[in-house]
């Protein structure tokens, strides 16, 4: 049975997500933190992506560089490690634009197990809604229970 | 500020996921129907019936309310808004990230005991 993924939006300019893992944070933060094994889960293949290259020079000051591929395009995306706390904290920045968030991740032990906390900061409301392209999502994601509620009449019920 | 979690969505799916229930929410949407109603238009007993619109209940599909001895039951005002639907498709992209890290973990610890470091 897996771990729960647990999104909330905070704030206009927030968004939270928590999930536990059942391992220590000496593990989970080394996950984070190696290349070779982020690599490993960053990108999963729902994405339709493909990683081409994780530099990552993980230290307080330190920056990193993560090349995609999506179809015939390519995409960067960069920023700097603001916060380097071993098995505890990690904080970067999100510089391939200029809505990019400030990402706060957090470790927490509770009984040999992980809380982990990643917090994106963006700089706007819009900033935020425009990164995650809520204009597309609303469309596409839900289309087909949409088409379901409709097929069932609550059509009727939305605003 | 309304906040918004998985939990509402996983209530829609889960709630929608039975057949039964998805019956109730098109007779509702015709028209609003006692418990009693309900039970004789699925041949399911009353105890049955409320159950299913229990959940429809929890993930604000539908509505109760009891006059006298009678629960009257029609659609309820929750809709299905944009915003939840492009959180749940963030939250997707993390879960999918995280179920992928469980396996790194995994690995981790595996390599832990090999190596007699715990």
């Amino acid at each position: 049975m897996k771990n729960r993924t647990m999104v909330e939006r905070t704030s206009e300019r927030e968004l939270v997500v928590t999930r536990t893992f059942n391992g220590p944070p000496r593990l989970v933060f080394e996950a984070w933190t190696k290349p070779e094994l982020f690599r490993q889960w960053w990108v999963p293949k729902s994405m339709g992506m493909s990683l081409l290259s994780c530099e990552m020079d993980v230290r307080t000051g330190g920056s990193y560089r993560l090349k995609f591929a999506y179809g015939d395009s390519q995409m960067a995306f960069f920023g700097t490690y603001k916060e380097v706390t071993p098995h505890s904290r990690l904080v970067w920045t999100n510089d391939e634009s200029e809505q990019g968030a400030v990402t706060t991740v957090t470790f927490e032990e509770k009984d040999g197990k992980t809380l982990l906390v990643v917090h994106e900061l963006y700089p706007s409301k819009e900033a935020l809604e425009a990164e995650h392209g809520m204009e597309e999502a609303m469309a596409e994601t839900f289309g087909q229970l949409d088409e379901l509620l409709v097929s069932l009449g609550v059509s009727a019920q939305r605003s | 500020m309304v906040q918004y979690t998985s939990g509402r969505l996983d209530a829609s799916f889960a709630a929608l996921s039975d057949a039964t229930r998805r019956g109730i929410l098109e007779q509702l949407g015709r028209a609003d129907l006692s418990i009693t109603d309900l039970a004789q238009t699925f041949h399911v007993t009353l105890t049955g019936i409320r159950k299913h619109v229990g959940v429809l209940e929890q993930a604000g599909l539908v509505t109760t309310e009891k006059v006298g001895r009678v629960r009257t039951c029609r659609l309820g005002p929750r809709r299905l808004d944009e915003e939840a639907a492009w959180i749940e498709r963030y939250r997707q992209l993390w879960q999918s990230r995280f179920d992928e890290m469980d396996e790194v973990v995994e690995g981790l610890k595996r390599k832990e005991k090999v190596d007699g470091r715990t």
